[in-house]
């Protein structure tokens, strides 16, 4: 039986086709992907599923019934669920307190909250999704926060449950255990719509794929009869290559030396502890680790944002230990942050407001007191076209752009800077593998004009790939050194939990 | 293109949502038994009517735009002055102070009057602003408690230091004062005054500061992400203190203002004037932009200065006058057209999608 069936959806914003005639049908029991680029038209898609968009053309049928969902409540009626990629959880609130939100069951206007807690353990139990009903949402991890949300659809009783880049923010552990809560799902009776642009993903959890591209349906195929480079190129529409094309590194004199630091986080307990670490002009440096060892604080006190405890930072043989911000920046550091809509962009601030943001105080675009617009905006259009930044035009706010769009504007400001070290955190973090492979490119590139570049990452695959010279972080300390060439994924994955295994090159 | 017809349609809406307002009023005030069609006939004819009366409301308007652009702004650097009342008071204090112990010649006399102000409220402000730099203190705490200083002090100095235990001043010295005979004249005895021109520069000057220089663009990133702009080498506590002390500034230029022009000697008062109260509201029906707020103050000042007509000539008490203005506001603030305008349209949508 088709669960789902859209026909022939289009769906405009403005002069903007986001949706253009696409069909997708979805069978009942299978786990059903959703694969397109970021700005592909995926989450408009879904939003139309789940009522939050009304399509302009088209019909929905959901078990072989034409319906017109007008909103999440008649999503819910018609058993879709969703699971948001940015949860939707009240942080102070309870487990049962959050799941029962919107859908209080009460007698008599009394919510019964240990007959609720019995419920959200027993669906807890079916499912296998282990989650304590009485917990604290702010006190639980990212994982567990999602199986949450995902109790919360059950809860309503959906049996399509869409989810939206559900492994985004998951460690490689927890996307395990997803996969195995989707296919424990999918027994019990479930479908399941899985919004990614991971190929591997795919590949080893779904059934079958659709795939999207610029708003148009291109296909779906059997992941059986498909393999990635099939997944990929139907994607981006054109090869493309997972091997990056890099010559070998040509080290010179050090750009940046981080001797015996010692920084606390921000709860004031210590994060990194006496780390030393050195890089040369020339080399690309990536740091890999399980996320929280240290990571952040390391780039944070790097870029003068957490004051160090003790210990020395020299960039450009200059000891820019505690300096500011901005004195650090002058100094020869570019830094693409690893949250970018926290650090990286004001996102209410257009996009060319947004390439100024490390530069706007300096020639040619203030001379003291006020900002020349003009002479801003003719090099945000001459970095929107070199960065290829997909947006309507430079005074769209960057809130209005896709994650990729984003990340490609941040870097262009960075990179156009030419910085002498350029620190790259999580910077594929949620992009598509067209946004990744240019990415990588660029972080080569600056390499190639004689930079040192620092890549921090939780992607084993993107650390491995793309660096010279791989560290593995752990407590805050440099655990060990492999050279990416040789290394395996098990000899990282020891030192990583903190296993002192001989690496594979010394520093 | 698209920006300047949105914001067209936007005014269209506002006046739409004014004529609906009205029309709310209008039943409010037949079912309390009074003639509709004679009051706004007051309204109207004591904002429009005669040259005097457009100049009261002008008057009533001036106050209003200052302490609108003294909220909108530190609302842009992700503050909330709330104490552009107490501001306004000092301001007025400072330049109570200048206006009657000075001797100085005119015109010099007035500039000196208006700068000392200013810089009164700006000083009044920079206290909040230190302590929410510093010390993460909330400014709205803090601002709170400086208006009833600024309240007190004002009434202290009116009867131990600028009077002799009197409950007011004497009036200023001519030389200090704003009103000018060719706007007086203009407008056929009315009391307004230069501070008019001075709310418009004020009001141009928040415009260039915001959108034109180095300065407000730090602003306006501070308000909107502190993270980003501390990442972008920004100083937030800098900034934070700026901004207040600009809007403290422009609260005190609206006290200064009002005293050399509008009043011309200060009392003693039971209470805080409310205008910088009603500036929050101003602020946030014009958007925090300087153009929405000389509208939205046109809009309040306006009904103000009408209301009192209401009452003088169509007999309407002032407690069903207020219904009538808040049940406009209401209309406006809400942007009942715009809404209705789209749930129309996003309903047809879902007529097709279910056809």
């Amino acid at each position: 039986m088709n669960v789902v069936e859209m026909r022939g959806i289009t769906k405009c914003f403005g002069s903007f086709t986001a949706n253009d005639n696409i069909n997708l049908v979805v069978k009942k029991g299978e786990i059903h992907a959703l694969l397109g680029e970021n700005g592909a038209g995926k989450s408009t898609l879904m939003n139309i599923l789940f009522g939050l968009y009304q399509p302009e053309l088209g019909k929905i049928f959901i078990k072989e019934k034409e319906v017109a969902i007008t909103g999440p409540t008649m999503a819910n009626e018609l058993g879709i669920g969703m699971v948001h990629q940015h949860f939707m959880l009240v942080q102070p609130f309870t487990v049962t307190e959050n799941i029962i939100l919107g859908d209080e069951r009460a007698s008599s206007g009394m919510i019964d909250y240990k007959k609720a807690e019995r419920e959200v353990q027993a669906l807890s139990d079916q499912y296998g999704l282990q989650v304590d009903p009485r917990a604290v949402v702010a006190d639980i991890g990212v994982g567990m926060q999602q199986r949450v949300e995902i109790l919360k659809t059950l809860y309503r009783g959906a049996d399509i449950l869409i989810f939206d880049e559900p492994t985004a923010v998951l460690t490689p552990q927890e996307i395990d255990e997803l996969t195995e809560i989707m296919r424990k799902l999918v027994k019990e009776g479930k479908t399941i719509i899985f919004i990614t642009h991971k190929l591997k993903e795919i590949m080893s959890t779904c059934d079958r794929c659709t795939v999207i591209r610029r708003g148009k349906m291109i296909d779906t195929v059997n992941i059986v009869e498909t393999n990635e480079n099939e997944l990929a190129s139907l994607m981006v529409g054109r090869e493309v290559s997972f091997d990056l094309d890099k010559q070998p590194a040509n080290p010179q004199e050090p750009v940046l030396k981080v001797q015996s630091l010692e920084v606390d986080d921000k709860r004031n307990n210590p994060a990194v502890r006496g780390l030393d670490l050195e890089i040369k002009a020339g080399e690309i440096v990536g740091i890999a680790g399980v996320d929280g060892n240290g990571q952040s604080e390391l780039i944070e006190a790097i870029c003068g944002l957490l004051k160090p405890k003790s210990g020395r930072v020299i960039l450009n043989n200059k000891d820019v230990t505690g300096l500011t911000p901005r004195k650090i920046t002058e100094t020869g550091l570019g830094h693409i942050p690893e949250d970018r809509h926290k650090r990286g962009l004001v996102l209410d601030f257009s996009v060319s407001e947004n390439i100024i943001l490390q530069s706007y105080y300096k020639k040619p675009f203030s001379n003291g007191f006020g900002i020349d617009y003009k002479a801003v905006g003719e090099y945000a259009n001459k970095l929107i076209q070199e960065f290829d930044v997909r947006t309507p035009d430079k005074d769209t706010p960057a809130r209005a752009l896709s994650g990729g769009n984003q990340q490609k504007a941040i870097i262009a400001r960075e990179v156009d800077r030419n910085p002498s070290l350029l620190i790259a955190a999580q910077p594929t973090r949620g992009l598509d593998v067209g946004a990744i492979e240019f990415i990588h490119n660029r972080l080569i590139q600056h390499r190639d004009t004689g930079n040192a570049v620092l890549l921090v990452s939780l992607e084993l695959e993107e650390v491995l790939k793309v660096s010279d010279r791989v560290a593995v972080i752990y407590e805050g300390k440099i655990q060990g050194w492999v050279d990416p060439k040789t290394a395996t994924e098990e000899e990282l994955g020891l030192l990583m939990a903190g296993s002192k295994v001989k690496g594979g090159t010394s520093q | 293109m698209i920006g300047k017809l949105n914001r067209n349609s936007t005014l269209i809406s506002s006046l739409i949502s004014i004529v609906l307002g009205m029309l709310v009023g209008a039943i409010a005030m037949l079912l309390s038994g009074y003639d509709p069609i004679a009051a706004y006939g007051a309204l109207f004819g004591s904002i429009f009517g005669s040259a005097s009366d457009m100049g009261e409301t002008l008057r009533t308007i001036t106050p209003l735009i200052f302490a609108g652009l003294s909220v909108a702004l530190a609302f842009r650097t992700g503050l909330f002055n709330i104490g552009v009342e107490g501001q306004l008071v000092i301001g007025g204090l400072a330049a109570a102070f200048v206006g009657l112990k000075l001797d100085l010649p005119p015109v010099l006399h007035a500039i000196v009057a208006l700068v000392v102000g200013t810089l009164a409220g700006a000083i009044w402000a920079l206290i909040p602003g230190l302590l929410k730099a510093i010390r993460g203190v909330h400014e709205v705490i803090v601002c709170i408690m400086m208006n009833w200083i600024a309240l007190f002090l004002s009434n202290y100095m009116v009867g131990k230091v600028l009077s002799n235990n009197s409950d007011s001043t004497e009036k200023i010295h001519p030389s200090a004062s704003i009103r000018v005979d060719f706007l007086t004249d203009l407008f056929d005895g009315a009391r307004v005054h230069l501070g008019l021109i001075l709310a418009i520069l004020a009001a141009i000057f928040v415009y260039v500061l915001l959108f034109k220089t180095k300065l407000g663009y730090e602003l306006r990133a501070v308000g909107l992400n502190p993270s980003a702009s501390e990442y972008a080498g920004m100083s937030v506590k800098r900034n934070i203190i700026i901004s207040m002390m600009i809007s403290g500034g422009i609260a005190g230029l609206a006290g200064a203002v009002e005293l050399l022009g509008t009043n011309e000697y200060l009392s003693i008062n039971a209470s805080l004037p409310g205008t910088g109260f009603d500036g929050i509201a101003v602020a946030l029906l014009g958007a925090n932009t300087p153009m929405g707020v000389v509208l939205s103050s046109m809009l309040f000042g306006g009904l103000f200065n009408g209301g009192n007509n209401m009452q003088y000539v169509a007999g309407v008490p002032f407690e069903v006058i207020r219904i009538v203005f808040a049940t406009i506001i209401l209309f406006v603030a809400a942007n009942i057209v715009k809404q209705v305008g789209n749930r129309k349209s996003r309903k047809k949508k879902g007529e097709n999608a279910g056809a």
